[in-house]
């Protein structure tokens, strides 16, 4: 039978924790939901029922101690003066209405803050308290004793929240519409029948009023697009907004010369349109994932202090003062900053966010180790080698120039814009030509017409639709790009390249097999008793591994770390570990296997395997790929499981093993330098460097808002079974490109006909630009959606 | 007909009131956040007043376990 825990919803076992007759899975839960009765919080589970967070570890206690550390909180309140500060956290586990409810009532639980908000898209929780009351170490406190612990990194420290770009282009199209709207209306007259017959006041005004209205239009609105032009002729590329920028310029000159001539208001309903619809499209195209993060580096990963420990006892101090030669000393859960070597205790350091191997590695003293592993266990002492900035993982970083331009410079869209700009060009001369040997004037009418008619609205429109569509149904199916350019880059992959722990396999599960002497149920029992004390990720599997069994009171017990654990359950000793632990000698241990050896009452009974397990459809995604890309894999780990991958992968792929992170980072560069488009899929930081280099890099993650090295896309663990039809999808988002560009030459074409022949009246083009531009849209976001659905499934 | 040209203006005049009313609203933020303030709008004002004023009304006593 299952019994759900009231605070965080997940199987509470044989043995709950059971407070006021409700049912926990853990004391952590327990705890949440006492405090929450006390302050008469229980709306928090009526909004949404077992909303709570299980932690897995809970924070150590003084894991916000450097809060108190002014320099620090300096950085990270927004705003303080003599009586109140107001800080943001970063909470990534925000993802309910309760969540909500209960950040914003945070003063009910203390008297010192005054006022909180949240922020649920950016997964940011805002809060003002009275720093006599209550200190921003206490807050953390508060937030992490309800399971919401904030995360605090070195980058959220020196850049402050912003999306100030995104409230600019929002203005834009206000104004934008704004005079969209009304010009539209002073020119309604013109278009209507015996709208000749107006006072010639009223056409006045009407001119008058227009123009002032598309002033900020085109020198504030469209600014963007002139810009981008003019970079991309520096770099001496012809870009899609080049032929934009012409249409504007012709439209707003001609426009401006017929109002000054008394010939009526020109083209400005047009030129306005143009530019709101431009102006959508851009702020379609750029919706972004704002929780996540695709530009982390070890500075996102890395704390914000650590302990020193100097003659006169402990300091909290900022990393960033860490030298070489300082000691510092490391706690259960915490991370190491920079390499050093251990001085005393006994490191057994997790390695899951660099490698994606979660079974910890034990170090000795003397033992060099790397920044970015975790303890797991009792403190350590440390002293510092290298600079965090020199350390190991940190470097691959740093000869790393951020994001060069890839590849966008020979974008298909831009080729064909080059060749659109030129061809339309062309025609604007010849026209210009053949009419000027008849009547000037009426040459540079049809010059500014061609430039006017062929601004390529819909051709500009088609991009951002069709790639913005294609995001958000990614992102809806747990696929989240970084930006819409990423699509191209995808559709372009001619290599993939897979890491394998963590990326191949799964992170948090393994399989267990045992060898040796039969076990009863009753000795499996014992076993699963001991296993239930430990927090070593394999004791977790196999507590797992072992649930049918029940769990029996264990006497006495002790763990050694890195070694074993030893118990007393019903009179009998257990002793589980390593094969010197257990039975007292070494053994030459095949290195392909983790085996957790087990002997009851000191005679050894067998030994436990524990091996990783492949995600489920990696056979199906690999069968579906190898035929249209060449499949690559490199893995920092042994041939162990060569055999098994070479059956899945088949005989041409490219298999590497024992690979650093820098040989990873490589090889992509070879790949790349042979002419070859590489899609990296990787999740852990020793990826980073690879995915970096790639030109496309996927990190796999279990949950999207913690931790995944830099990267241009996010892959949710459990849509991976859907990756080969993401890829796949892309060739279809170029599919509607392609019609959508067909459709808006013919709009060309109709509108050109009409600007060589001097035929172009403002109502011509007030017809035909919004027309060309809505169906454009329409068609791309419709089939995009409908394609998503039959080939993608449902969400 | 000069009333036209009135009223023109004065539309005008509204349509940009308007105008500078988004512009505020854009530069104070609330636009940045699309999706918290739909969620918090549904909250129950009484029951945090009951907890924190206790004058909830006796219906909300049954709330209590």
């Amino acid at each position: 039978m299952k019994q759900p825990c009231i605070h965080c919803g997940s199987d509470c076992g044989n043995n709950p924790v059971i407070w006021n007759d409700k049912p926990f899975c853990c004391h952590g839960c327990k705890a949440v939901y006492q405090i929450l009765h006390e302050k008469d919080l229980q709306h928090y589970y009526q909004i949404q029922p077992m909303a709570g967070i299980r932690l897995e570890n809970p924070p150590q206690l003084d894991k916000f101690a450097f809060l108190d550390n002014p320099e620090i909180a300096e950085k990270l309140l927004d705003f303080h003066d003599g009586e109140i500060s107001r800080v943001t956290f970063f909470i990534p586990v925000i993802h309910c209405a309760s969540c909500i409810w209960l950040l914003e009532h945070l003063h009910q639980l203390h008297p010192g803050i005054t006022f909180s908000s949240v922020n649920f898209p950016r997964k940011e929780v805002h809060i003002t308290f009275k720093h006599q009351q209550i200190t921003l170490r206490q807050v953390a406190e508060l937030l992490a004793s309800l399971h919401y612990v904030p995360e605090i990194t070195l980058d959220r420290l020196s850049k402050k929240s912003g999306s100030r770009t995104n409230r600019r282009l929002l203005v834009k199209i206000g104004i934008a519409s704004f005079s969209f709207m009304n010009i539209m209306l002073f020119t309604f007259p013109d278009y209507v029948p015996g709208g000749e017959f107006i006072e010639k006041e009223f056409r006045n005004l009407f001119s008058i009023l227009s123009f002032i209205l598309i002033l900020p239009v085109v020198f504030y609105s469209a600014s963007d697009y002139y810009l981008s032009a003019w970079k991309g002729l520096k770099k001496r590329i012809i870009s899609i907004d080049l032929p934009i920028t012409l249409g504007i310029l012709a439209l707003f000159l001609q426009s401006s010369w017929e109002i000054f001539h008394g010939h009526g208001l020109g083209y400005m309903d047009s030129l306005a349109g143009l530019i709101f619809f431009l102006l959508i499209g851009k702020w379609y195209q750029g919706k972004t994932y704002e929780s996540l993060s695709f530009e982390r580096d070890y500075r996102s990963y890395f704390p914000v202090a650590v302990t020193r420990i100097n003659s006169g006892g402990q300091e909290i101090i900022p990393i960033s003062k860490l030298r070489p030669g300082d000691r510092i000393l490391i706690r259960n859960q915490e991370l190491i900053p920079a390499d050093s070597l251990i001085e005393s205790g006994t490191g057994s350091i997790d390695y899951s966010f660099v490698t994606g191997e979660s079974i910890p590695v034990v170090k000795h003293p003397g033992d060099l180790v790397f920044a970015g592993g975790r303890q797991t266990g009792s403190s350590i002492v440390l002293k510092v080698e290298k600079e965090v900035e020199q350390s190991y993982l940190t470097q691959l970083w740093n000869q790393q120039e951020k994001y060069p331009e890839k590849q966008l410079l020979r974008s298909q869209i831009n080729l064909v814009s080059q060749y659109f700009t030129v061809v339309v060009l062309l025609i604007a001369f010849t026209a210009f030509l053949y009419w000027a040997g008849r009547d000037f004037s009426r040459a540079i009418f049809v010059f500014s017409s061609v430039l006017i008619v062929a601004c390529p609205c819909a051709l500009a429109l088609t991009i951002p639709f069709t790639f913005g569509s294609t995001l958000r149904v990614f992102g809806k199916r747990g696929f989240y790009l970084r930006t819409a350019d990423v699509i191209e880059t995808l559709h372009r992959t001619t290599d993939v390249v897979f890491d394998k722990t963590g990326t191949l396999t799964l992170s948090r599960q393994m399989a267990v097999n045992y060898t040796g002497q039969p076990l009863s149920a009753e000795e499996l029992s014992l076993v699963r008793s001991v296993v239930q004390h430990s927090s070593h990720p394999l004791s977790v599997t196999l507590y797992d591994h072992l649930a049918p069994y029940p769990v029996l009171p264990v006497t006495t017990y002790s763990e050694v770390p890195g070694m074993g654990i030893t118990a007393e359950v019903n009179g009998k000793r257990i002793n589980l570990g390593s094969h010197y632990f257990v039975q007292g000698s070494h053994l030459e241990e095949t290195a392909s296997e983790t085996r957790v050896y087990l002997s009851i009452n000191r005679q050894l009974k067998g030994y436990f395997t524990v091996t990783n397990i492949y995600r489920p459809g990696l056979e199906a995604i690999v069968q579906n790929l190898k035929g249209r890309y060449r499949l690559h894999l490199i893995t920092g780990d042994n041939e162990a499981e060569k055999s098994r991958l070479r059956e899945i992968f088949g005989e041409d792929a490219m298999l590497l093993f024992h690979q650093t992170p820098t040989m990873k980072r490589d090889y992509i560069r070879k790949l790349r330098s042979e002419g070859r488009r590489v899609l990296m899929i990787g999740d852990g930081l020793n990826d980073a460097g690879a995915l970096m280099e790639s030109d496309t890099g996927i990190a796999i993650a279990d949950d999207v808002y913690s931790f995944s090295p830099a990267c241009d896309a996010i892959l949710s663990a459990s849509r991976f079974p859907l990756l080969h039809r993401f890829l796949k999808f892309t060739g279809s988002s170029f599919g509607v490109v392609r019609v959508s560009f067909a459709l808006s030459f013919l709009y060309n074409l109709i509108g050109l006909s009409f600007a060589v022949t001097a035929r172009l009246s403002p109502l011509v083009a007030a017809i035909l630009m919004p027309i060309s531009s809505v169906t454009v849209v329409a068609l791309a976001t419709f089939s995009i959606t409908f394609l998503a659905w039959r080939k993608l499934g449902r969400m | 007909m000069s009333v036209i040209i009135i009223l023109i203006i004065i539309g005008v005049v509204v349509a940009g009131g308007f105008l500078v009313a988004f512009i505020w609203a854009v530069r104070d933020g609330q636009f940045d956040d699309d999706y918290t303030p739909s969620v918090r709008m549904l909250f129950d004002r009484e029951n945090s007043a009951e907890s924190t004023t206790d004058e909830g009304s006796s219906e909300n006593q049954t709330d209590k376990q």
